[in-house]
């Protein structure tokens, strides 16, 4: 107990945000109305509902309504208790202490205690996530304490270890139908059981998810809603007249094409809001080879930077869905640094870099050819490609588009064959989570989402790992900052966007967006008003 | 040659259609005069209705000029048309010329090689060809030759076979001629009219299927095609339904123009037709 004593308790301050919200809506003259089935979409089709066992974005949507995290993150990355309800960190800032919910219980019935939580993080996520394992591996400890108490302690301290914590990372999942079983093919996994405020109802694969309200859910009086029904709708156009006509009342991620958002904005009975993706926070970028030349030389790469407009990628291309990049680390991650900026939007620039990087304009003024792969994600990623050939062919550099399958684009990225493409990865609320992977030389693997371009600078290195091992914020915040100047210099990548997703809803429904994981909350005080 | 004019200029249509035709191939040889610059530079505001903006026929998602787009369009289309169409003569006249000639095992073999290609559905075996070799506009010409020349070398070895035993090739052989010149020189020229007529139809085919593939995303990335306007257009045809209605006009028009032209050079090559011609 004397040590519980000494540790700074923060659950206080962190529940403070979510009572202001109650308040926010009694004072508008709202109040929670219970009953309703929210009616919403779901695109693809995910393979299986176990978090962990699959980690798709349409996954991670639906499933994060039937299973908890032990936190949920604010829009600015603040914790907030959702299966623990205080947690404490020791002086030495390796040891975490979770006190858990008391009066939880599994789908089945069955308790939740701290054995389930030990479980989900040092075998269940540990052998199923790679991302999971790489940060999970530096536990040197996992103890329960009593039942409702955890306590993990790392080996060295690891300052973003709390942001793991979110059910879109580590879901907790029941010990007693997992443990001892293979996780992938466990036959439960067609009915998933979880502590989340719905329980699974019917699945009719083509069709449609229903989720159904939980009554032993452990806020009293809550779920709100009776049940969500996912419907699939693999048809852009489809899914936008089903909004339009409210068969859906919410629509996010991908279900609404970038074109389609300024027809709904103008709709007055639905809301667009583009938050609630700030914990992932995407960024894309063009990805550039570093062994080909002459995307090696720090002015060529410098010069691409300067005459791309990404202000008009993001307006002309996005609808203004999402917003330009300024450099590796998203706005709305932890420890971005606003004073470190990229190349700006200058055409005169560009060209005086590519002179003096000796690339002279030669027959039809071109100056180099360099091929690109366009990402086949769909419509908006080709006129990207598009728009990027024509800016760049303002400047002489001619760039030859390649068309390919999203199987030969991930094997041709992950294997190094490429010139350039376009790339977009989560950035998980921290530098270390999230970019430092794309950065760090030692991280040059053939594998997609790692180093494939093949930048490496040891200086770079050097303060990625600084900022990773250092224990206090503010140091952590001086390596960042050092580094994100370093690299706005360099621009081992051409950053285009800080993406986000719109989520349309109609307006009776209440309190959609309000973590920074968005529609990745439990749902569990969203309700339809009369 | 005036007689055969004359013949051609009685059916309508098909001077409705070499109209259009001169009209298409003199938008395409004079694309880069009408809009100098290229058809991918960002001319105007995106979105732009026809008529604003000076754009004859709007803008699209990313202020490109329409109008530029499908006359820069009518040379790929017109390239992919005729080139293909020639490599498919090129490879259906001489099987089919052998097969006819030779008869025996040959015809055989080569007959049944054709109906090999022909139970595939053109279009499946076009695209295949096509993700296969990656899109690139030598792929997309290849493939849409390959899936084209079967019925060429049909109809040759059918007019092969008939005037395989007339009586000028027999003296032809009697008088100890080589048999390439014979086919070169005596029967092909005779069989030329049904080639003709069907070359015309077969451009009008592979710029269709050239289109389809654009449409589909498997056209040349770096060429601004008709079926890529109509594609880039589908899924924004609720707020701007001239980046895919326009092309699509050009589209019709276009192997419209062919098929009438095909259908006037039948009526003019067709030696029945010829002497009720005469006879008026």
């Amino acid at each position: 107990m004397t040590l519980l004593a000494r540790r700074s308790l923060l659950a206080a301050a962190a529940a403070a945000p979510a009572l202001l919200r109650l308040e926010e809506a009694l004072a508008q003259g709202i109040a929670p109305r219970r009953g309703g089935t929210l009616q919403t979409m779901l695109t693809p089709e995910p393979p299986v509902l176990v978090l962990g066992v699959n980690n798709q974005g349409p996954t991670l949507i639906a499933a994060s309504k039937i299973y908890q995290g032990l936190l949920k993150f604010s829009p600015t990355l603040e914790p907030l208790p959702e299966l623990a309800k205080s947690w404490a960190l020791s002086d030495d800032k390796r040891t975490y202490t979770f006190r858990l919910q008391e009066n939880v219980t599994w789908h089945d019935g069955k308790p939740f205690t701290a054995e389930d939580v030990i479980f989900s993080v040092m075998k269940f996520h540990m052998e199923l996530a790679p991302r999971a394992r790489g940060i999970f591996s530096r536990i040197r400890e996992a103890v329960a304490e009593d039942a409702h108490t955890v306590r993990f302690t790392l080996e060295k301290p690891f300052e973003p270890f709390l942001l793991m914590f979110d059910v879109t990372t580590v879901a907790i999942v029941p010990k007693h139908v997992y443990d001892g079983t293979d996780y992938r093919t466990n036959p439960a996994n067609a009915r998933p059981i979880g502590t989340g405020p719905f329980r699974f109802g019917e699945w009719q694969r083509g069709n449609f998810i229903r989720l159904e309200r939980y009554e032993g859910y452990w806020k009293p009086g809550q779920p709100y809603l009776d049940a969500i029904i996912y419907r699939i709708v693999p048809d852009s156009q489809s899914r936008a007249l089903a909004l339009q006509t409210g068969q859906a009342i919410l629509s996010q991620a991908n279900d609404i094409e970038p074109f389609d958002v300024p027809r709904f904005r103008a709709q007055p009975n639905l809301e667009v809001q583009t938050k609630g993706w700030e914990y992932f926070s995407p960024l894309s970028w063009i990805e550039t080879n570093h062994r080909v030349a002459p995307l090696g030389d720090v002015r060529v790469r410098q010069a691409i930077a300067h005459a791309i407009n990404r202000d008009f990628i993001a307006q002309r291309l996005w609808f203004g869905v999402g917003k330009p990049a300024t450099g590796p680390v998203a706005s709305t991650t932890r420890f971005f640094d606003a004073t470190a900026q990229m190349p700006k939007y200058d055409v005169r620039a560009a060209t005086q870099l590519l002179d003096a990087a000796g690339l002279k304009p030669g027959a039809g003024g071109v100056r180099a050819t360099i091929r690109h792969l366009v990402l086949p994600y769909g419509e908006v990623w080709s006129r990207l490609s598009e728009y990027l050939k024509q800016s760049l062919r303002q400047v002489g550099i001619d760039l030859v588009l390649e068309s390919t399958d999203a199987g030969s684009w991930a094997r041709r990225i992950a294997g190094w064959e490429y010139e350039t493409s376009i790339n977009f990865v989560y950035q998980y609320g921290d530098p270390s989570l999230g970019v430092e992977r794309t950065y760090v030389s030692s991280n040059i693997q053939k594998v997609t989402f790692t180093n494939t371009g093949g930048y490496s600078n040891p200086r770079v290195d050097a303060l990625f790992a600084e900022a990773r091992e250092a224990a206090d914020p503010a140091d952590r915040q001086k390596a960042f900052s050092a580094v994100q100047k370093l690299l706005v210099e360099e621009v081992p990548q051409i950053w285009l966007m800080e993406m986000a997703f719109p989520t349309i809803h109609e307006r009776k429904l209440h309190n959609v967006i309000q973590l920074g994981t968005g529609v990745h909350a439990c749902f569990d005080d969203v309700f339809l008003a009369a | 040659m005036s007689a055969f004019l004359r013949r051609f200029a009685r059916n309508r249509g098909a001077v409705v259609g070499a109209v259009l035709l001169v009209l298409v191939i003199g938008m395409a040889l004079f694309a880069p005069l009408l809009f100098p610059g290229s058809p991918w530079d960002m001319a105007g505001a995106p979105f732009q209705p026809p008529g604003e903006d000076g754009m004859l026929l709007g803008t699209d998602s990313l202020g490109r000029d329409v109008a530029a787009g499908i006359a820069y369009g009518a040379q790929v289309s017109l390239i992919v048309g005729a080139v293909s169409t020639a490599v498919a003569l090129l490879i259906g006249v001489a099987l089919g010329a052998v097969a006819g000639y030779l008869g025996g095992w040959a015809d055989d073999a080569i007959m049944r090689f054709t109906e090999f290609f022909q139970t595939i559905p053109s279009f499946v075996l076009a695209i295949l060809l096509v993700a296969i070799f990656t899109p690139s506009i030598a792929s997309i010409i290849v493939a849409i030759a390959v899936v084209s020349w079967p019925p060429v070398t049909r109809v040759v070895r059918a007019e092969f076979l008939s005037l395989r035993n007339r009586e000028f090739v027999q003296a032809a052989e009697v008088l100890g001629k080589r048999p390439l010149a014979i086919v070169l020189t005596d029967i092909l020229p005779n069989a030329l009219s049904p080639i003709i007529v069907l070359a015309s139809l077969m451009t009008a085919t592979a710029i269709l299927l050239e289109s389809s593939l654009s449409f589909l995303g498997l056209g040349d990335p770096n060429m601004m095609s008709w079926g890529f306007l109509i594609g880039s257009g589908r899924s924004v045809i609720r707020l701007a339904w001239w980046m895919s209605v326009f092309p699509g006009l050009a589209i019709f028009l276009t192997v419209l123009a062919l098929n009438l032209v095909g259908e006037g050079l039948s009526d003019a090559l067709n030696p029945r037709l010829r002497k009720r011609g005469a006879a008026h």
